[in-house]
Parts: structure tokens; sequence; C-alpha cells
């Protein structure tokens, strides 16, 4: 249940809004950009491998 | 069986892969159940009244701003020493995480400050010093994004860092240097007078385990991020040679 926070209930909301987005933010870029070197590697291992093979 | 192991690139991979999971976990418990807690249980108070809820988010964010700065040092001094890369990609890995913190404490402190103060800045000693120190991260992160040579980037981070390391004492003690600023002092202290009452102090406790949590948790996902990055560079550049 929501509590009262008077008249100062905006800045609560604010300042809780803001942490939110940053922290969502910084936690969404490490994953993809994690995810996105994972891939990267992934295929160029595939590509040394077969070239080696080769 | 040696730390220094672990910073063998492998090693650090296999491990960090091991403890990820059960770390998250760890970290998403504190750190919704002190935030949850702070806002939905705790009273108001009797001068800040329903403000002092900004306490849970803007306290472990001032602190990591300042540790995740302390975590850099050290890495950067590793570095500088005894030349372990692991080390000096941990620095940059934490930088924008330090950053992120940084400015949490600048934003949330502005809105706290505008009611309680009448103003949501002040050329204050300790947001002014804070306000450097987030100009510094970005600093950081700028150099090892202007630095081809990861190795020189390194070198040179590791040295801005070193000087940054001033600010991050100054955020930290600006209220003890300066008796005029507006910034109240440490709201967790040995001195029963300054020290935040009972009834907050177990979230608060709670919410800073679990931002400290956050960024060992981030450090060591983006450390394994840096390291990937690190190993595609090589092959590419096996592959073009």
């Amino acid at each position: 249940m929501m509590p009262d926070l008077g008249i100062y209930t905006t800045h609560v909301i604010a300042a809780y809004g803001a942490t939110a987005i940053l922290l969502a933010g910084i936690v969404a870029l490490s994953v993809l950009r994690s995810y996105r070197l994972g891939r990267d590697l992934e295929r160029l291992e595939k590509l040394r491998a077969s070239k080696s093979d080769g | 069986m040696s730390l220094w192991e672990y910073a063998n690139p492998v090693k650090f991979m296999l491990l960090s892969g091991r403890i990820l999971p059960f770390l998250t976990g760890v970290t998403a418990f504190c750190l919704l159940g002190g935030l949850a807690t702070g806002f939905f249980d705790t009273p108001d108070d009797y001068r800040m009244g329903s403000t002092a809820k900004i306490l849970y988010v803007h306290v472990p964010a001032a602190m990591m701003a300042i540790n995740a700065w302390a975590m850099m040092f050290v890495a950067s001094l590793i570095w500088l020493i005894r030349r372990h890369h692991v080390s000096a990609l941990a620095a940059k890995a934490a930088a924008p995480i330090g950053a992120t913190f940084t400015l949490i404490a600048l934003i949330t402190g502005a809105i706290w400050g505008e009611p309680m103060w009448g103003s949501w800045w002040e050329w204050d000693p300790r947001l002014t010093s804070f306000l450097i120190l987030f100009l510094f991260y970005l600093g950081y992160i700028a150099l090892w994004q202007a630095i081809d040579d990861p190795d020189k980037a390194a070198d040179l981070t590791a040295i801005l860092c070193l000087i940054g390391s001033v600010f991050a004492l100054l955020s930290r003690y600006a209220v003890l240097f300066w008796s005029q600023g507006l910034h109240q002092g440490a709201s967790l202290s040995l001195d029963k007078d300054q020290h935040v009452a009972n009834v907050f102090y177990q979230p608060l406790l709670l919410s800073i385990a679990g931002f400290v949590l956050l960024f060992v948790t981030l450090v060591l996902f983006r450390t394994r991020s840096e390291i990937r990055a690190r190993r595609i560079r090589s092959l590419q550049m096996a592959t073009n040679a």
C-alpha cells in the first residue's frame, strides 16, 4: 500500500524514479553490450576454427 | 592458491561465471528489499517529513560514488605496479557504474535539497566536490575511448585516476574540512548524536548492502565484457595480419 507522502510526494517519487531509471539504464547497457560482444566473439572463434581446419 | 592467479583472464572468466548467478540473486534481494522497506515501512522524520525516505537512495549512491573511485584507484595501482590486464579492465568496467552512482547522488541530493534548503543547488563544498568527481568520471571514460592502444590507455587513465582520487577523498571529507557548507554530516557515525535513528538504520543498511552488491555484480559482469572485447580485438588483428 502506498504510504502517505504528504506535501513531498513529488520529491520522493522523483528521487526514487530517477534512481530506478538510472540503475535500470546501466544494467540494460551492461547486459546488451555483453550479449553483443559474446555473439561477436563466438562468430570470430568459429571463423578462426574453420580457417585452421581448412 | 594466490589472489594474483585471478589476474589470469581465463581463471577470472571461470570464477566470475560461477559466482555471478548467485551474486545477482543476493543483489536483487538486498536492493529491492532495502528500497521497498525504506519506502513503505519507515515513518516520516519529525523535521524532514517524508523526504527522509530519499535517504535510502541518496546515501548508498553517494557512498558508492566514492567507493567505486577507491576501487578504481586500487585497480589502477595494481596495473601500474604489476601490469595485470584484468585489473586495468576492471577499473575501466567500474567507471560507468561509479558515474551512474555519482549522478544518482547529485540528482537525488538536488531533489532533497529543494524542499529542505529552498534550493536545488548550492556551491557547497560537498556538492561541488561531488560535481567535480562526476566530471572526473566522464573524463576517465572519455580518455579510455580516445586512445586506440589499450596499454597506453590503461597507463594514462590510471594516472588520471590517481589524480582524481584527491577529489574522491575531498567528496568524502569536505564536510569536515569546511564547516560553512549546507550539507549535513555523515548519516552513519559512531557519534550517537549524528548517527541516524534506529528506525531508519536497518532499511538503510540493507539498501547500502544492495548498492554495494550491485556494484560488485556489475563490475564482474562488465569486466567479463571487457575481456571479451580485448579477445575480439586480438582475433581481428590476427585475421588482418
